[in-house]
């Protein structure tokens, strides 16, 4: 034996235990460290008894700590050097491997390692060699290079380039989370952007994904995560914010100050991200149990169960997308006896063409069936059936009208138009040297002659010729306003009845949009009394109990006289029906719980069945609920894929940001958006200035997320003067959108 | 002929600028904690976003403004018998004594010391070819500039122009302009100086490197 390795191995499994429980348990770790230290002073005697002694010692030490594991601790075991990462489990799990995204740091981002790689199984005589596509998050073993495992948006992108060769190729898609977040850096297309991306494109893979968490650290886990099946590490988490972030929000820290130990292990607590937790609310699949504490590059036996597991799951999606055979039947029933040596048993990863739809809308239905209990729901039983029956009406409808009768209408209308085109030319024709007789002899009516030949008169019918309909209460304080920006353009004080009411909160000279209410867009930018809300009975609640959340849930009630930071409805503009969601930035910053994401899935699909066009308008949006943990965070897939649907439906969807939009919502449902505009002086993007300094060091410029910088690095299609919000609104329903929408 | 030495040596009998704090506009103005004698910061941070230390804050029509120390230094006068009274625009409510800086000083030797040749357009500058090649190997001081030189090329838009150097005969002490990038109009690309005020010049810079004791 070796000594000086054996005592190197030891020294490394005291360390691993003392960084991951951080100075608590000292008694157990002062003894561990005595007799290591014993150990290798007295080492000449009697060696393999002494080292056998030392191994048992360690063993029984390290049961008794994973019994006092906290939620914090296993934070620490996953962000631990020592911990597995991508680059042991490609060499322990997969028999072949081509690194195919780059090479270590020679590579456009190196937390994003991507490989090309095979599972070889024998089954009785032959092998069989079975492609995947591996992608995930390398974190390394402390290499500096890696960013933590942080993806950048150029590294997201390259994840979803290879996941579109996988799906090219038709070969299953494995990936692994392995990250405490994105890495909020704003360059092309930006942060949030890229990630919306990701999650919009997975939602439609045509191949099995199958995702497997051991850090996932809510909209960089996202990016890699909606799959078909996701598996997590016993001591993993998978969380909406990391514990320090949400502790320097609960204890409301200052940028650059740090919150105490006892707070982040609270909020760590608080934040139900552990395994045990996720599965019990349905958010992952399987529970992958991992050694004491903690999967680490030697624990070979931990390799091999990964092994069985990943096979086992993408067996499982193979044979359930192809749907129930009496062999495929059979094939089930022995993955599930866990016995069984995978191994040895072969399934074709190969999925048939005509079954890949299925396999997508399995995927979908299995997000859209999570999380539907996470909220208050205080609508009657007889108004949730009256409910049930518009909709089921509503698809009869559909049925008869869009997919029938439009669809036929349109058949024989094509034929009537190439007819119709062919009488008209013969038409013109004949009729030519009669017009040009009539054209000579004809007296031109002067009042014709007037309207094409001056030039036309203002149309006061199209423009605004009263006050708004409704007007701001700011407007009502008898004070003046300094513009932001007076010291650079030399702007005047305003006076807040004239600058809340007429002027519509923009500053006459520079043309500063200053905050208004959201009820500003909701009244003055709808036809009049076209407005009718729903869902307004679903209350944001408090599904993690979460302490105090309660109270300021109850204080935003009474505040804002709304239940949920989403309002949902129906409106017109000059006439054009269509479905409206608010993001109101007064209720709890505008966060997205599970409320505001069920209400958004609800108006999603009303748009989808009614063929209306989509708006969401973000009044103002932080990100998700993190006081929601894992339950907010899984609105991101769930929204973005009913948006999906409805786009793929033929749906126009809209989205006009103001004020400050930040975080998941932009990183998902707001971000995959093909249209998306920006109000004047609005800020969006992934992370605020405050997170970028705390996660990344830089200091950005106090406009860097302003709106003018997302549209030129290509995050947004335009930005909008809060005063022709109405005219172009209008316009973008006239000139964008798919073919479905009932309108056109 | 300008002394520069004697210019060093009246910028150490005063090493400070007094600025005058004037209030923006009329209203009421309310002092802070400050009094006469305290320091204070200017604005900091990568891109001056924190603003400096607040000084006062003067109230019209119910809008509150704060006044912000625009250079660090001390509160040398503070006229607080305005506390809390009603002020016309361009009021002095205090003065603020700034040290200069090394940078500073230097900057206002030069400016005197030196004839400053001006951008005549927005555009990017370069050295010709024969000087640009000089500056290259020795250095922008062995180049001898004289009235009706060619010295620099304008580059606008693709739009390469021989730019002629007037003023009066000496070397280039000082560049201001960075290669491939724009030369606001007015802005100075070099400054000028007579062969023979080069030693002064260089002895007072040396001296002001070595010797200015930066007081704040």
């Amino acid at each position: 034996m070796d000594l000086a390795k054996k005592t190197q191995q030891l020294n490394d499994r005291l360390n691993y235990i003392k960084d991951i429980f951080a100075g608590k348990h000292q008694d157990d770790i002062t003894l561990l460290e005595s007799r290591l230290n014993e150990f290798k002073d007295n080492a000449a005697e009697n060696v393999e008894e002494a080292v056998a002694t030392l191994d048992d010692l360690f063993g029984f030490m390290e049961k008794k700590l994973e019994a006092k594991l906290t939620p914090m601790d296993k934070v620490r075991i996953v962000r631990h050097p020592q911990r597995i990462c991508l680059k042991d489990i490609l060499e322990n799990v997969y028999d072949n491997y081509t690194e195919i995204g780059g090479q270590d740091e020679h590579t456009n981002d190196p937390a994003v390692l991507i490989a090309r790689a095979y599972i070889t199984r024998r089954y009785g005589k032959k092998t069989y060699n079975q492609s995947v596509m591996v992608i995930g998050h390398e974190k390394g073993h402390g290499e500096e290079f890696r960013n933590g495992g942080s993806a950048k948006p150029w590294g997201n992108a390259k994840a979803l380039h290879y996941m579109h060769v996988a799906e090219t190729e038709g070969i299953p898609v494995h990936t692994y989370i392995f990250t405490p977040g994105g890495d909020p850096v704003e360059d092309y297309p930006g942060a949030g952007q890229q990630i919306a991306k990701n999650i919009y494109e997975m939602a439609g893979l045509s191949v099995p994904v199958v995702a497997l968490i051991s850090e996932g650290g809510s909209g960089g886990a996202e990016a890699f995560g909606l799959a078909d099946k996701r598996l997590m590490l016993s001591h993993g988490y998978y969380s909406v914010i990391s514990p320090e972030g949400a502790a320097a929000i609960e204890g409301r820290l200052k940028r650059g100050e740090r919150a105490s130990a006892e707070l982040t292990e609270q909020c760590a607590k608080n934040l139900h991200l552990t395994a045990q937790d996720n599965l019990s609310f349905g958010y992952i699949d399987k529970i992958i149990q991992e050694p004491l504490l903690g999967a680490r590059p030697y624990h070979y036996d931990f390799f091999r169960t990964l092994r069985q597991e990943i096979i086992r799951a993408t067996d499982e999606i193979m044979l359930e997308a192809n749907g129930f055979s009496l062999f495929n039947f059979s094939k089930l029933r022995r993955l599930q006896d866990p016995e069984t040596n995978l191994d040895e048993t072969y399934v074709r990863w190969h999925i048939k063409r005509k079954r890949r739809s299925d396999l997508i809308e399995q995927r979908q239905n299995k997000f859209m069936r999570m999380s539907r209990k996470t909220y208050i729901n205080r609508q009657s039983i007889l108004g949730a059936l009256s409910d049930t029956w518009a909709e089921q009406w509503r698809e009869v409808y559909n049925r008869l009208v869009y997919d029938f009768y439009h669809h036929q209408r349109k058949h024989y209308r094509r034929l009537w138009e190439e007819i119709e085109g062919e009488w008209l030319s013969i038409k013109q024709k004949t009729a030519k040297p009669f017009k040009d007789a009539y054209n000579k002899v004809r007296r031109i009516d002067p009042a014709a002659e007037e309207e094409l030949t001056t030039l036309s008169k203002w149309d006061d019918e199209s423009s605004r010729n009263s006050a708004w309909k409704w007007v701001s209460p700011k407007a009502k304080e008898d004070r003046a306003v300094t513009c932001p920006n007076s010291a650079v353009h030399g702007c005047v004080d305003l006076w807040a009845p004239d600058l809340y009411n007429e002027f519509a909160g923009v500053c006459t000279n520079c043309g500063h949009h200053f905050k208004m209410e959201y009820q500003w867009f909701m009244h003055n930018c709808f036809d009049e009394n076209s407005i009718y809300e729903f869902n307004n009975e679903w209350e944001a609640g408090n599904p993690l109990k979460f302490p105090t959340l309660d109270e300021r849930l109850k204080e935003a009630r009474e505040k804002t006289k709304l239940k949920s930071g989403c309002i949902t409805y129906e409106a017109r503009i000059d006439g054009i029906k269509c479905v409206v969601a608010i993001l109101a930035a007064p209720f709890r910053g505008g966060s997205v719980g599970a409320a505001e994401g069920a209400k958004l899935i609800s108006a999603i699909d009303r748009a989808r069945r009614k063929r209306y066009p989509l708006i969401i308008y973000s009044h103002g949006t932080a990100g998700i609920r993190i006081q929601e943990g894992t339950h907010g965070v899984i609105q991101m897939p769930r929204v973005t894929i009913a948006i999906r649907r409805y786009m793929r439906a033929g749906g126009l969807y809209l989205v006009l940001y103001d004020t400050n939009s930040f975080g998941g919502p932009v990183a998902s449902f707001l971000g995959c958006a093909h249209y998306q505009f920006a109000m004047r002086s609005s800020n969006l993007g992934f992370a605020g200035p405050a997170v970028i300094k705390n996660t990344t060091g830089i200091d950005v410029p106090p406009d860097h997320h302003n709106c003018y910088k997302a549209l030129s690095r290509g995050h947004i299609q335009g930005v909008w003067d809060r005063r022709d919000t109405r005219t172009n609104l209008k316009q973008a329903l006239l000139t964008m959108g798919g073919r479905n929408l009932y309108y056109r | 002929m300008l002394d520069i030495t004697s210019l060093l040596e009246e910028i150490k009998q005063r090493p400070y600028t007094d600025l005058s704090i004037k209030t923006p506009h009329t209203g009421i103005i309310e002092f802070t904690d400050l009094n006469e004698g305290d320091k204070v910061k200017d604005a900091s941070g990568e891109f001056k976003e924190i603003p400096g230390t607040k000084i006062a804050v003067i109230t019209r029509e119910k809008n509150p403004r704060f006044i912000h120390a625009c250079q660090k230094g001390i509160i040398q006068k503070l006229h607080k018998q305005y506390d809390k009274q009603f002020v016309e625009a361009g009021v002095e409510i205090g003065v603020l004594r700034h040290f200069l800086s090394k940078e500073e000083v230097i900057s206002i030797l030069l400016q005197k010391a030196l004839h400053l040749f001006r951008a005549p357009e927005r555009a990017k500058y370069y050295f010709a070819p024969e000087a640009d090649k000089k500056i290259k190997i020795s250095g922008s001081r062995s180049i001898t500039v004289t009235d009706g030189m060619e010295l620099f090329i304008v580059s606008r838009m693709k739009r390469e122009v021989p730019l002629t150097y007037h003023g009066p005969e000496g070397i280039i002490y000082q560049v201001y302009f960075k290669h491939n990038q724009n030369v606001d109009v007015n802005e100075p690309l070099i400054g000028i100086c007579p062969p023979d005020q080069l030693q002064t010049i260089e002895d007072v810079i040396s001296r002001v490197n070595h010797e200015w004791k930066e007081q704040i």
